[in-house]
């Protein structure tokens, strides 16, 4: 029997004995558990809390299951090539990520963050789709760089018009709404940085004096980068978002070596992260007391203030042990107002273990992972550096909020990917996956028929 | 371009490395560190998370718990708090516990490792055990004799079985609801500052944590060390004892409240409560007897716990004679418990033995399936059977026709002494009136019930204080609580 779409393919493709399995099929099965497994541990949440399924379970359940479906089918349709791993990834880490705040919502009952988070996931799955539909070729977002950085430069300054909340200037509160514009400026940013690298790495390699054992660029191919580095990281440092700060910092880095293959370029990275985490640290009190909280987290405790977050987040990791306490059988929400956004990952730690942490930094792991075999694959600078520029703000960010919250660096406000409670956050998140889809299919399908690699 | 793809994967597997270790450092290595801190709360939240095992009397409950659906979620209740404080004390959430409360917290709260079905069985399922329930000895009917018996009086009863030492009363007045000290918002705060600013003190419990001068139920102790030791064989025979009797190497002379005490039988003296007749019958039975004896009784003990611990009550061992006189006759240093004294009273009426008095008859899981039993409790032999013997005698002589006639039980031998504290600088303060005594039902084959009863009215006229007076009818009604059960 044969289905249409494949003899159409078939007819496409010239007869060739390379042919690469386009996987759909394992797609689908693991989306499927993926579902399955966040239903589970919906109805477990609410066997613990209350000894009974929630009745929203089957509605829950529908609804992602619809939504991962849509968008499977969108990657059927338009990029049949994809890696089969990255939304499976997604679908399962937003499914956790609605269970553990839906978990966190029962302790809190004036205050449910998973309904509204929910309605975000939806969005961003719908911008997955539209993304992975309408964007045929990656390389046509190279022409928008500099639309890119115009926009990225200026969602990260507009908060700065809003008041602070806890501290910090990232929020855009609108009707209701809180948005965080910073979160969609990554993309566009790792956008920007891609396109202008690959324009100018030469440039940036070979051209410029060598002053000690650094090669310089000359300052008009280094001048524009640099300085809408240095102006985002500054934006960030004024609205006191170090997380955000310290990833395009990261970001920045990463690029830059892979592009010119400098270890200069490292070398003066760290020099200049050190001597700036110095003086910010040293200067601003916000992070200075961030500092001392990482250095001491027990020090409010042993002065009789009781634990601060940080103290709190590791008695809930300490409480999980190996195993976990189990779904809903934990008590993150000691950690206080913001255990459904930047300590999410407490609860995950108390509640599954660090069994279930594990499996959650290998799920953040094979995303990035993915995002670098698909650069690792594609043939034009542009696409390689922007699947790695995407696979690296997963990567830092992660790292950046996970090593925060276990007291591993000091603490940055960041949203853990697709856990953590935030509608800009899962948005986002949602775009970086459809890109990786996209740029995978791209690699894949060069070789499909075509060219034997 | 693509090896240093390749360099820059390497540095994210190398985050991700980092993030694996450090999470196993926090919560494998630091785990026990953190989770013991105390500013954790989750072991506070685990300990109120399921509801507290209960305290039973004659088989029924009389604390319980709450569910108040707040973080620490269970709180304890009380039934008859006043009536049990002394016994169960208080299980509050911010001021710990007490008593029972607290000696058997392992078992009520679910943490003892007995609970568990089998060995580390918890450890590797990490569930906690169901509480278990602690049954005690106490007698209802004669826990409420008792507290109804003392009334609005200052003062405190303690009764024991003298054949096992098992408790059956122990009321302390004026009492407090520990109900009120359960939970941890600003009324608990302010009972607790209310209860520790009275100057009634209703939290102190006064069967075991307070000591009295016993005034003449001491004359009990002595008059078994003088027929041990052979100083009086025949209680009938008259004694060489002057009235007023003055103290060796002093001048300070003894006298009596009641009359013909001069050289009058041990028995009469026991009878009447001679002070001349006793403290003389001290000094001749001499120190060592007279500390070997006190402390057979349980006098000088400090590590006597029911299970929670009782004040030694003392017999001071480094006195010249005048102070050995005092001492003889429960003065000077001399001090017991309400508990102490019964213990006296039951080792008369149990052949000279003591038991050692407890109060736990064993604990159970939810069920009634037991965990574990009060195991046999060291016995000691205060005198020989024979002098315990003609010490029924005496006591029952007090009680028939003596001054403890208030105590008398038809249908039943009761063997009792009264006693009249004085105590305070001077001896100026509001004597304690005392009783002890001991009951057996006439168709039983031994003593069911020991008894010592403490008041210490201050609000009484002077005159009016006496054990006789006072005690003996809280004694009686306690007793009588005891053999009609």
């Amino acid at each position: 029997m044969t289905k249409a779409g494949t003899t159409v393919a078939a007819r496409q493709a010239p007869a060739s004995d390379v042919r690469l399995p386009r996987r759909r099929g394992i797609e689908l099965a693991l989306i499927v558990l993926a579902v399955l497994l966040s239903v589970y541990g919906y109805c477990d949440v609410g066997l613990a809390k209350t000894g009974t399924v929630p009745p929203g379970a089957l509605g829950y359940g529908a609804g992602l299951g619809v939504l991962a479906l849509l968008a499977h089918i969108a990657v059927r349709v338009r990029a049949p090539y994809a890696d089969p791993l990255p939304l499976p990834i997604g679908v399962l880490l937003n499914g956790l990520g609605l269970v553990l705040i839906y978990r966190l919502d029962l302790e809190t009952p004036g205050d449910r963050a998973a309904p509204a988070q929910l309605v975000w996931s939806t969005l961003g799955v719908a911008l997955f789709i539209v993304v992975v539909l309408l964007l045929r070729d990656h390389r046509v977002l190279q022409r928008y760089a500099y639309v890119s950085v115009v926009t990225a430069l200026a969602l990260l300054m507009v908060p700065i018009l809003f008041p602070a909340v806890n501290g910090a200037h990232i929020w855009i509160l609108f009707a209701g709404f809180s948005i965080q514009p910073g979160e969609f400026a990554k993309v566009l940013l790792a956008v920007f940085f891609a396109a202008y690298l690959a324009a100018n790495r030469n440039a940036l390699a070979y051209a410029g004096r060598r002053i000690w054992f650094v090669q310089l660029p000359t300052g008009r191919v280094l001048g524009p980068v640099l300085a809408i580095w240095l102006i985002s990281v500054g934006v960030l440092v004024l609205e006191r978002d170090l997380g955000t700060s310290l990833l395009f910092f990261g970001l920045f880095v990463v690029l830059l070596y892979v592009a010119t293959g400098r270890t200069g370029w490292i070398a003066v990275g760290l020099l200049l992260a050190v001597l700036g985490a110095v003086a910010v640290g040293w200067l601003e009190p916000h992070v200075h007391s961030r500092v001392q909280d990482w250095q001491h987290p027990f020090a409010t405790i042993e002065a009789g203030l009781g634990p601060n977050q940080l103290a709190q987040s590791l008695f809930a990791f300490a409480a999980g042990g190996v195993l976990g306490a189990g779904l809903g059988l934990g008590h993150s929400i000691l950690i206080g107002f913001a255990a459904k956004s930047d300590f999410i990952l407490a609860t995950a730690g108390e509640e599954l273990g660090l069994a279930g942490l594990s499996a959650i930094f290998i799920l953040y792991g094979l995303l990035v992972e993915r995002g670098y075999r698909a650069g690792l694959a594609l043939r034009d600078p542009f696409g390689r550096l922007l699947a790695l520029g995407l696979a690296s703000i997963v990567a830092l960010q992660v790292f950046v909020i996970a090593g925060g919250v276990t007291g591993l660096i000091p603490l940055t406000g960041m949203a853990m990917p697709f856990l953590a409670q935030g509608g800009s956050s899962v948005v986002t998140n949602w775009t970086i996956v459809a890109l990786l889809i996209r740029v995978s299919d791209s690699a894949r399908s060069q070789y499909d028929g075509r060219v034997a690699p | 371009m693509t090896k240093y793809m390749r360099h820059a994967a390497a540095f994210c597997a190398l985050l991700m490395v980092a993030l694996l270790v450090n999470a196993a450092r926090v919560q494998v290595v630091q785990a026990p560190s953190y989770d013991g801190n105390a500013a954790n709360r989750r072991s506070a939240i685990a300990r109120y998370g399921q509801p507290r095992g209960d305290i039973l009397v004659d088989g029924i409950p009389v604390t319980g718990s709450k569910d108040t659906g707040e973080q620490l979620r269970h709180e304890r209740t009380y039934r008859n708090g006043p009536l049990y404080a002394p016994v169960t004390g208080f299980a509050s959430q911010v001021y710990g516990t007490t008593f029972l409360e607290h000696a058997e917290d392992g078992i009520l709260s679910g943490t003892d490792p007995m609970l568990s079905p089998f060995p580390l069985w918890n450890d590797v399922t990490r569930a906690r055990n169901r509480p278990g329930d602690v049954v005690t000895t106490l007698n209802r009917a004669a826990q409420e004799a008792a507290y109804r018996g003392l009334g609005a009086r200052k003062g405190a009863v303690a009764a024991v079985e003298p054949s096992t030492g098992r408790i059956l009363a122990l009321v302390s007045t004026p009492s407090y609801d520990p109900a009120e000290l359960s939970g941890n918002g600003d009324r608990v705060t302010s009972a607790w500052a209310r209860l520790n600013d009275d100057p009634e003190q209703p939290m102190l419990n006064r069967a075991v944590r307070q000591t009295y001068p016993p005034g003449s139920t001491f004359k009990v102790v002595t008059a078994a060390a003088a027929l041990d030791a052979g100083t009086v064989s025949d209680l009938d025979a008259p004694t060489d004892s002057p009235d007023p009797y003055r103290l060796p190497g002093t001048r300070t002379r003894l006298t009596n409240e009641s009359d013909d005490c001069e050289d009058t039988s041990v028995r009469t003296a026991f009878e009447w409560s001679c002070n001349t007749v006793f403290a003389k019958l001290g000094v001749d039975v001499g120190l060592e007897a007279m500390a070997s004896t006190a402390q057979a009784f349980g006098f000088n003990d400090t590590g006597l716990r029911i299970p929670f611990s009782v004040a030694p009550s003392t017999f001071d061992t480094q006195v010249d004679k005048a102070q050995l006189a005092l001492s003889s006759i429960g003065q000077y240093n001399t001090r017991a418990t309400p508990l102490q004294m019964a213990m006296v009273a039951a080792a008369v009426a149990n052949g000279g033995q003591v038991r050692t008095p407890y109060l736990v008859e064993r604990t159970v899981r939810k069920g009634g399936e037991t965990v574990a039993t009060t195991g046999s409790r060291p016995i000691r032999q205060a005198m020989n059977p024979a002098t315990a013997v003609r010490m029924r005698e005496l006591m029952t002589d007090v009680v028939r026709e003596g001054t403890g006639a208030n105590a008398a039980i038809p249908g039943a031998t009761v063997g009792g002494k009264t006693g009249t504290a004085q105590h305070g600088i001077g001896n100026s303060g509001v004597p304690y009136a005392w009783f002890v005594s001991w009951a057996q039902r006439d168709d039983q084959l031994e003593p069911r019930v020991a008894v010592a009863v403490v008041v210490e009215d201050a609000a009484a006229d002077r005159g009016d204080i006496s054990g006789g007076g006072d005690a003996a009818p809280i004694a009686k009604a306690v007793m009588r609580a005891v053999l009609d059960s």
